[in-house]
């Protein structure tokens, strides 16, 4: 076996590892939905910090999406007559896509990359280790609450975020475009139907899934001190942007399959 | 269990971290109310034996008693009902940055939720009183010094009432005065009974502390007797540690390069 070959080997096997890695700690934090203790105090703590900390974030990126769209909606628009259809655009790219994917991607840049460092810093200063030295299980206490806080508030924030696009949206069409706020809001409810809400809503649970574990994942398997907590941090955003977007293309394509 | 069974026990253990030999055929005894001191260089293995002995790593070979049951194969909700029986006073002492002292000196009471409010309460000033710090108790870790920390650490785990103490370089990075300090919350708590095992290298805690000293070196075991014993030991290997340039240096006391990379102790 040639030096080239072995190398690729271990690389692979390296990341076999890594999957079994992850898919381990999913199945333990998941288990942790079905047992006490169910730690409340820790949740609701984490649904502040996760929804009420991103919601400013959350909100700039929408009203700019809406609005950015808006302008370059009524360029594309403008040949054929229909500026005045600019909100269906804004309306179903919104909550189909653009809504999920955008509030996906700064919340994992903000809520992902804390909850890595958070763990990466437990992990390095025997914090982790002092959790389960005191009898708790350190997946149920950090990951399992960070878990239940994701699932719960990244559709809210996305939902949010759809609607602050579409009001962006409308302001510029207001403003710039002179559209009709009548035909805007009119025809933005009608572009969109019960199962774009549908696929707008299944995809910020399964980011908001994605966000949680890769940043806890990260966060357990640091190793190497304060460059290791560093190492772990960009590592989740890298992984969490990458999977955001791969799934989003996989959900897309899965309801197309079925329509 | 009566004072001559041992409350933990190591037999024959041996342990690998990757290719890495950490410990090799340690086997040792401690009694309930004894205060056993583990005594070794940096990269020894010391710290190894205490993480054992709470299941935090799993042995390659040999087995793990605690109270008389044996741990080695135990899963990780079964050891931490066993780990409820000890406490340990971690090198840095691992406070939790986001609890208060209150918070975390009165944790396990709160996560086993046995006590009422008032008495977690009472019991968090008491441990926090026994080590002189029942003012800093809704300060945050961040706030506290080195010395301060190391002494919420050992009220954490006299809090928790465990039967077991283990201390994982006690004194380490303190003053004098802080160590001799922490040195003497040992001995109190060694009158009142409790069994503890002192991991750390620094001999003149060692011998006020201990009613037994192991010694260790690369990994195994070199001696293992009272400090009396200790003392008058001719091997060369333990003189060259307790009276460093007094004879040519002793490589065995050293870390061999396959096991430097021990993660602590």
């Amino acid at each position: 076996m040639t030096a080239a070959t072995f190398d690729l080997r271990a690389k692979v096997l390296g990341y076999v590892f890594v999957v079994q890695e992850f898919t381990v700690l999913c199945a333990q934090t998941l288990a942790g939905l079905a047992r006490p203790p169910w730690y409340l105090r820790d949740i609701v703590f984490q649904l502040d910090r996760i929804g009420v900390g991103s919601l400013f974030i959350v909100i700039l990126t929408g009203l700019f999406t809406g609005m950015v769209l808006a302008l370059q909606g009524a360029v594309q628009l403008e040949p054929y007559g229909a500026t005045i259809y600019v909100s269906r655009l804004i309306g179903t790219s919104v909550v189909r896509e653009l809504g999920p994917v955008l509030a996906a991607l700064m919340i994992a840049g903000r809520v992902g990359t804390g909850i890595a460092s958070e763990i990466a810093s437990m992990t390095v200063t025997e914090q982790i280790d002092a959790l389960r030295a005191e009898g708790t299980d350190p997946i149920q206490k950090l990951a399992t609450t960070r878990l239940i806080a994701c699932l719960i508030m990244i559709p809210l924030l996305t939902i949010i975020a759809d609607g602050v696009a579409i009001l962006g949206g409308w302001l510029v069409a207001k403003l710039y475009l002179s559209i009709d706020s009548y035909f805007y809001w009119t025809w933005a409810f009608e572009a969109i139907h019960r199962r774009d809400i549908v696929l707008g809503l299944v995809k910020p649970v399964v980011f908001g899934f994605i966000i949680a574990m890769v940043g806890c994942y990260a966060g357990f398997q640091t190793k190497g001190g304060t460059v290791g907590v560093g190492l772990s941090t960009t590592q989740s955003m890298v992984s969490s942007s990458i999977l955001i977007l791969a799934s989003d293309f996989l959900l897309t394509k899965l309801f197309m399959a079925f329509p | 269990m009566d004072a001559g069974t041992p409350m933990i026990t190591l037999r024959s253990v041996g342990l690998m971290l990757g290719a890495r030999p950490i410990l090799k055929d340690v086997s040792l005894d401690v009694r309930p109310g004894e205060t056993k001191v583990i005594l070794g260089g940096s990269g020894s293995g010391k710290t190894t034996i205490l993480r054992l002995i709470l299941g935090l790593y799993r042995p390659d070979q040999g087995s793990i008693f605690v109270g008389g049951q044996e741990i080695t194969h135990l899963g990780e909700r079964d050891l931490s009902e066993i780990r409820q029986r000890m406490a340990m006073v971690f090198q840095n002492a691992a406070l939790f940055d986001s609890l208060t002292v209150r918070e975390n000196v009165g944790y396990r009471l709160w996560e086993r939720d046995l006590l009422s409010d008032e008495q977690i309460d009472l019991a968090v000033i008491e441990s926090l009183r026994f080590v002189g710090l029942e003012d800093t108790v809704d300060k945050m870790p961040a706030e506290l010094s080195g010395g301060m920390r190391k002494r919420v650490g050992i009220a954490r785990a006299l809090a928790s009432g465990a039967t077991a103490l283990l201390y994982d370089e006690p004194t380490a990075g303190l003053d004098p005065i802080n160590t001799c300090m922490v040195g003497r919350l040992i001995q109190r708590l060694k009158t009142k009974g409790v069994t503890q095992i002192v991991v750390t290298h620094d001999l003149d805690t060692a011998y006020r502390v201990a009613d037994r000293i192991v010694m260790i070196a690369s990994g195994r075991i070199l001696f293992d007797g009272t400090p009396d014993e200790l003392r008058r030991s001719a091997v060369p290997a333990i003189r060259e540690f307790l009276d460093p340039g007094s004879m040519p240096p002793d490589w065995r006391l050293l870390p061999k390069p396959d096991i430097v990379d021990e993660p602590a102790g």
